[in-house]
């Protein structure tokens, strides 16, 4: 285990005037780990995403990514240091088609500058030739590269979500985080899933941070997780461990009346 | 090789729009009316696509680009009247002068979104115009008399350049950049695109070729007013861009040319020009709401890549 972590989360907090939405939130990821980020409906998990890619800064706490401070960091800023992510509710660039949704992801990575483009100097050429090869690359590995000319808006959901993760990948993340992936599919597409996010984890050698509700994916793929329940941590650890913790049955199924008293 | 060739292809073209023209004019089959309407139209042209570039592309609704309009007419005629220097240089000046202007009210207001970056950019753009009324030097109300130095030759090149420059810059990572903004802002931030940057690098190159075309525009007529730059005209331009389509370049070229003529011709009918006007414009909306082209372009009737989803015109 290395002794820096690739992500350190240090009592992180946000209010929003009266209301805590995330407090004392810490969390440690190692290079290469594959977390899980469970909790009831509301209980801060797209806030603490949110906070992680600069949406919002955090009004408690530090966040050290790769040793570095990122808190308040502006979101592209976060992006070009390495964290990149999916969105809840899909997030495509919808009139575009599937292959500029890539190239868009792969811009910060690109070089040419503006008066060369306008110009159209040799290096625009070499550059632009670059994103496009780069992007269909990254689209033959979730084998959407037949549908690369089609608008992003009319694919089917499944593929959708897969482009989402795709472009997420083209930005050339370290840590990518995922806002439930699996939200609004079916088993069969679930599994794909959960396959496609092993696969791009050996493949490119990622850390990745999950949000789910889909338990079975969760205890699936995940090696630890963390339960937020109204904005705090309560419980951390494999899937064994937090599928019989107490804290985390009470805050799914609330606490027995009757046990309390007893 | 493909793209090299797409570029003579559009410099053919256009050397052979300019000679027929030309050619019209010198025979004299085109009288010096519709020598001035040509003239019109590729300022109105120039106007279109510069603030198409802003609205349609970037999709940052700026309703004030008159601002830029009055800048660079009033920038150029300085140049040429009170300081004596050629033409193409005041219109280089007006173009330089009217892009700082942009820099400078797109910083702040470009922060704004959807109906407040309206109501900002109308509003900086109406402080320019009070801003040249209250200036003695260039004529105040009075307004400044300006010799008449431009042709159909000069407007012709201005309307080229702003079509290539615009062209290219939104065919390329830049352009993208700017299109993904119209598209989702949260997720180009989330892509590592600054979002603030390219706002404001789309809203300066718009104001640009805005005050290029106010430099032609000045030394179109004899006299500029600041009366003439109201938020008025930031309609027109803005009408032009939304009849043509949103996001579609050659939409926004061919309502400019339409509409150019329309009102030209009207001014035959002074008391009902408006009405006739605003009819077509509300019939047109009626039955294409979404432009003339919509999000298309005049190059997708030629070449097999309909799909290609990204907008803005060929690729040169």
């Amino acid at each position: 285990m290395s002794t820096n972590p690739l992500l350190h989360i240090q009592n992180v907090g946000i209010r929003f005037g009266g209301l805590r939405a995330v407090a004392n939130f810490t969390l440690k990821l190692n290079q290469g780990e594959l977390i899980g980020l469970i909790g009831p409906n509301g209980a801060g998990k797209t806030t603490v995403f949110n906070l992680l890619t600069g949406v919002y800064a955090p009004t408690e706490g530090e966040i050290f990514f790769n040793g570095e401070r990122i808190n308040g960091l502006p979101p592209y800023k976060v992006t070009r240091k390495g964290i990149s992510r999916t969105f809840q509710n899909i997030r495509l660039f919808n009139e575009l088609s599937v292959l500029d949704n890539v190239k868009i992801a792969y811009h910060s990575l690109a070089k040419h500058s503006i008066f060369s483009s306008i110009f159209r100097f040799p290096k625009h050429f070499s550059g632009e030739k670059e994103m496009e090869e780069k992007s269909i690359e990254f689209l033959k590995i979730f084998h959407l590269d037949h549908v690369k000319e089609e608008k992003a808006k009319n694919l089917p959901y499944g593929q959708q979500r897969r482009l989402e993760i795709a472009r997420a990948l083209a930005a050339g993340p370290k840590l990518l985080l995922l806002d439930e992936p699996a939200a609004g599919m079916n088993p069969q597409e679930t599994k794909e899933l959960m396959e496609l996010i092993s696969f791009i984890r050996n493949e490119f050698n990622l850390t990745i941070l999950l949000i789910e509700h889909d338990m079975k994916l969760v205890m699936g793929v995940c090696e630890k997780i963390s339960v937020l329940d109204h904005g705090q941590l309560i419980a951390h650890g494999t899937p064994e461990e937090i599928r019989k913790h107490p804290k985390v049955i009470e805050a799914y199924l609330g606490e027995e009346v009757g046990e309390e008293h007893a | 090789m493909k793209m090299i060739n797409r570029f003579w292809k559009f410099m053919l073209l256009a050397i052979i729009i300019y000679t027929i023209i030309q050619l019209l004019i010198t025979t004299e089959v085109f009288n010096l009316f519709y020598t001035n309407t040509l003239i019109t139209i590729a300022i109105n042209i120039i106007l279109a696509v510069s603030l198409h570039l802003v609205i349609g592309i970037t999709g940052q609704f700026s309703i004030g680009h008159a601002g830029f309009l009055a800048v660079g007419a009033y920038i150029s005629a300085i140049v040429t009247m009170k300081l004596a220097l050629p033409f193409p240089l005041a219109l280089f000046a007006a173009g330089v002068i009217a892009a700082v202007a942009g820099l400078i009210v797109g910083i702040p207001t470009l922060r704004l979104r959807g109906d407040y970056l309206a109501i900002a950019t109308l509003g900086f753009a109406e402080i320019i115009r009070i801003i040249f009324l209250n200036i003695d030097y260039v004529g105040g109300a009075a307004g400044m008399v300006v010799s008449r130095t431009t042709n159909w030759t000069i407007s012709y090149i201005c309307l080229l350049i702003t079509l290539i420059v615009i062209i290219n810059f939104t065919n390329s990572r830049h352009g993208r950049a700017c299109v993904a903004i119209r598209e989702n802002e949260i997720a180009a931030d989330a892509m590592g695109i600054n979002t603030t940057y390219y706002k404001v690098v789309a809203f300066v190159i718009g104001s640009f070729f805005a005050g290029i075309a106010g430099g032609l525009y000045a030394h179109n007529f004899y006299i500029i007013q600041p009366a003439s730059f109201g938020f008025l005209k930031s309609f027109d331009i803005l009408i032009f861009v939304v009849l043509g389509g949103l996001g579609s370049l050659s939409g926004a070229v061919l309502s400019a040319i339409l509409l150019t003529i329309v009102s030209t011709f009207l001014q035959d009918y002074a008391e009902t020009r408006m009405i006739i006007y605003s009819l077509i414009l509300i019939l047109v909306m009626l039955y294409r709401p979404q432009g003339l082209m919509g999000t298309r372009e005049i190059t997708d009737f030629f070449t097999s890549r309909k799909k290609n989803a990204l907008k803005g015109g060929e690729n040169l």
